[in-house]
């Protein structure tokens, strides 16, 4: 019996616009929605428990807005989910703390994240709670097959990596060949009832503060031409303008 | 005096000039720059103390360098490098790689670093759609795109000081899978040109493939592409749940211009769009717009390109 844990985090739609009020990213008004990498960590934690019989949390840091994400995954099949009580801006150092503390203290032996979450897009949530938990780690994992332990395919200079992990591990992942299963209305109608296991948590300050959020910088307006002869003057432009051939 | 540890860059078992432009980062941040090599033969490491700019190169000689484990890398690493503020690529083994040094030191990690204004970091925040700049207090570690700050010169001497290092191998490599072409992958080139639905057939990428070759490019993919077509390999693919790049130019052919797929190419530092819809949004981010389609645009970009590059 496995006990697998799932990073899940809720991010904005990725087809919302971002927009600036005063100095800040103003998210009032977009909708929310489980990060997209986080899918197919899920998918794979189900994946794992389907091979070999375990059970599956998933856990997510965020406010009570971030239960939506918590319903959704257990809508699929997962059997618990967490939430560690947290708004609000955190660093690495301190986001990271507080889960691997959570799946320290739950026993876990395996954790799925996604490579990297759609807001931050930073990747250093899987890999930095695996260096505090002394555990190994493989990150942007494309597909893995489950005996055991875990054999895994990541990408590595000039083509892919194959690689046989021990566990306890924490998989980062990437989008692969699997699909990602749908919810059904039972699903749903049973995660409407399920409790959110809420969790008070006491992170370490952050060492890091955001001093502003703001529009990328426009865009000069690019030089726009009409027909297919037009390319023999933007090839020119590369060499003479850009610099670049 | 801040120390700054520059993790130096390989590709191909070489320095790569992606370390030149760490070492620009670093001078922004500190002015004690300590270039760690990790290697398994030291020799390799010379080369960086030509960078200028650097006070020190250490060539951190491990048998773990052989292959990449993000433990054991860390482990070997901290082993030997000083405190200081981090500075490693972006690539993606290399943000992991900031990520593991930071956790193991309890500092934060801030990742995609594409500015550095006095003690302010900024970085992408929701696939670039915006902006977050940032002030630490104390060590962190950082990792800086490419093609963003440029490269220190190779006109500087520093000593090499060999040290060596080991950590403790977690995962076991089974096999390596060596791609089929010898075709670059998007993630590890300077110029890209990219195929959408409005390629029409899978067959018609060998027109993107005959430039790519003669540019040097690797060739990429929308996600209509990949999932419309076998073919098409989804480690082509471009966007917010494909590969996210930053290369000197991008080159888009047949592509609208989606949301997802602009938050995987946007931040390129020149992007040309061959789309026969003078409305495609892609156009607004190009810095060169070709409205024709491609059947007419590819041969002449080709032929042109053939002209130029002799
Ligand atoms: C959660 C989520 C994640 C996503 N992730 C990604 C991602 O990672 N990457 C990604 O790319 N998309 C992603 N998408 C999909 C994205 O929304 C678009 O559907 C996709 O990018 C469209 O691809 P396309 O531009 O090739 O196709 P289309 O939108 O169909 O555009 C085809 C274009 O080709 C042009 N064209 C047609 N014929 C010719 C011709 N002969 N010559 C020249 N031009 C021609 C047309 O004018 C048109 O502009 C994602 C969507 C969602 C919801
Ligand atoms: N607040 C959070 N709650 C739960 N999981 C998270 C949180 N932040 C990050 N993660 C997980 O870590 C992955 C990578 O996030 P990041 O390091 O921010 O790119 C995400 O895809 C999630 O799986």
């Amino acid at each position: 019996m496995v006990n697998i844990a799932v990073l899940v985090k809720q991010v904005p739609d990725t087809n919302s616009k971002i927009q600036i009020a005063g100095d800040m990213v103003d998210l009032s008004t977009v909708k929310m929605d489980i990060s997209p990498y986080d899918e197919f960590a899920v998918e794979n934690a189900l994946q794992h428990k389907e091979s070999g019989g375990g059970t599956v949390t998933a856990i997510t840091l965020g406010g009570a807005g971030a239960d939506k994400v918590l319903k959704g995954v257990k809508a699929l099949g997962v059997d618990n989910i967490v939430r560690l009580d947290a708004d609000g801006y955190m660093d690495s150092n301190s986001l990271q703390s507080v889960l691997a503390e959570e799946i320290s203290s739950g026993g876990y032996d395996v954790v799925y994240c996604g490579k990297s979450a759609a807001d931050t897009g930073a990747g250093s949530t899987g890999p930095g709670i695996a260096e505090r938990l002394g555990w190994s780690s493989v990150s942007n994992v494309t597909e893995i097959s489950f005996d055991g332990g875990l054999t895994v395919t990541s990408p590595a200079e000039g083509g892919n990596a194959i690689i046989d992990v021990s566990l306890p591990a924490v998989v980062s992942c990437d989008k692969g060949s699997i699909k990602v299963r749908k919810s059904n209305v039972k699903g749903i109608m049973m995660a409407k009832r399920a409790q959110v296991d809420v969790k008070a948590v006491s992170p370490p300050a952050s060492s890091v503060t955001i001093v502003s959020q703001v529009m990328p910088p426009a865009k000069p307006a690019g030089k726009k031409f009409e027909g297919g002869d037009a390319a023999q003057t933007v090839a020119q432009l590369l060499r003479d303008e850009a610099n670049i051939i | 005096m801040t120390e700054t540890v520059v993790i130096a860059e390989l590709s191909k078992g070489k320095i790569s000039s992606t370390t030149n432009e760490l070492v620009t980062a670093a001078s922004k941040l500190g002015s004690n720059c300590t270039i760690v090599v990790p290697c398994t033969e030291s020799s390799v490491a010379n080369e960086a103390s030509n960078i200028a700019g650097a006070s020190k190169v250490i060539a951190a000689k491990s048998d773990v360098f052989a292959n990449y484990d993000a433990s054991a890398w860390a482990e070997a690493i901290d082993a030997v490098a000083p405190s200081g503020i981090i500075i490693t690529a972006a690539s993606a083994q290399s943000k992991d790689l900031a990520a593991r040094l930071a956790a193991r030191r309890s500092i934060s990690v801030i990742q995609d670093v594409i500015e550095i204004e006095g003690t302010t970091l900024s970085t992408p925040i929701y696939s670039g759609k915006a902006i977050q700049n940032v002030s630490v207090s104390g060590n962190t570690a950082i990792s800086v795109r490419a093609n963003v700050f440029a490269p220190a010169d190779n006109t500087g001497n520093c000593e090499v000081q060999v040290i060596d290092t080991t950590g403790n191998v977690a995962t076991a490599l089974k096999e390596m899978v060596q791609r089929a072409s010898q075709r670059l992958d998007v993630s590890e080139a300077n110029i890209i040109i990219s195929g959408g639905r409005g390629m029409g057939t899978p067959a018609n990428f060998s027109h993107l493939e005959e430039i790519a070759d003669k540019l040097g490019a690797a060739v990429g993919a929308s996600r209509a592409a990949v999932d419309t077509w076998d073919e098409i390999p989804h480690s082509m693919q471009v966007g917010q749940t494909g590969k996210t790049v930053n290369p000197n130019l991008y080159i888009a052919v047949g592509i609208s211009g989606a949301i997802q797929h602009l938050a995987g190419m946007r931040s390129s530092k020149y992007i040309v769009a061959i789309n026969k819809d003078a409305d495609a949004p892609i156009f607004q981010h190009a810095d060169y717009g070709i409205v024709a389609t491609w059947e007419d645009a590819l041969p002449v970009l080709s032929s042109s390109l053939s002209g130029l590059l002799g």
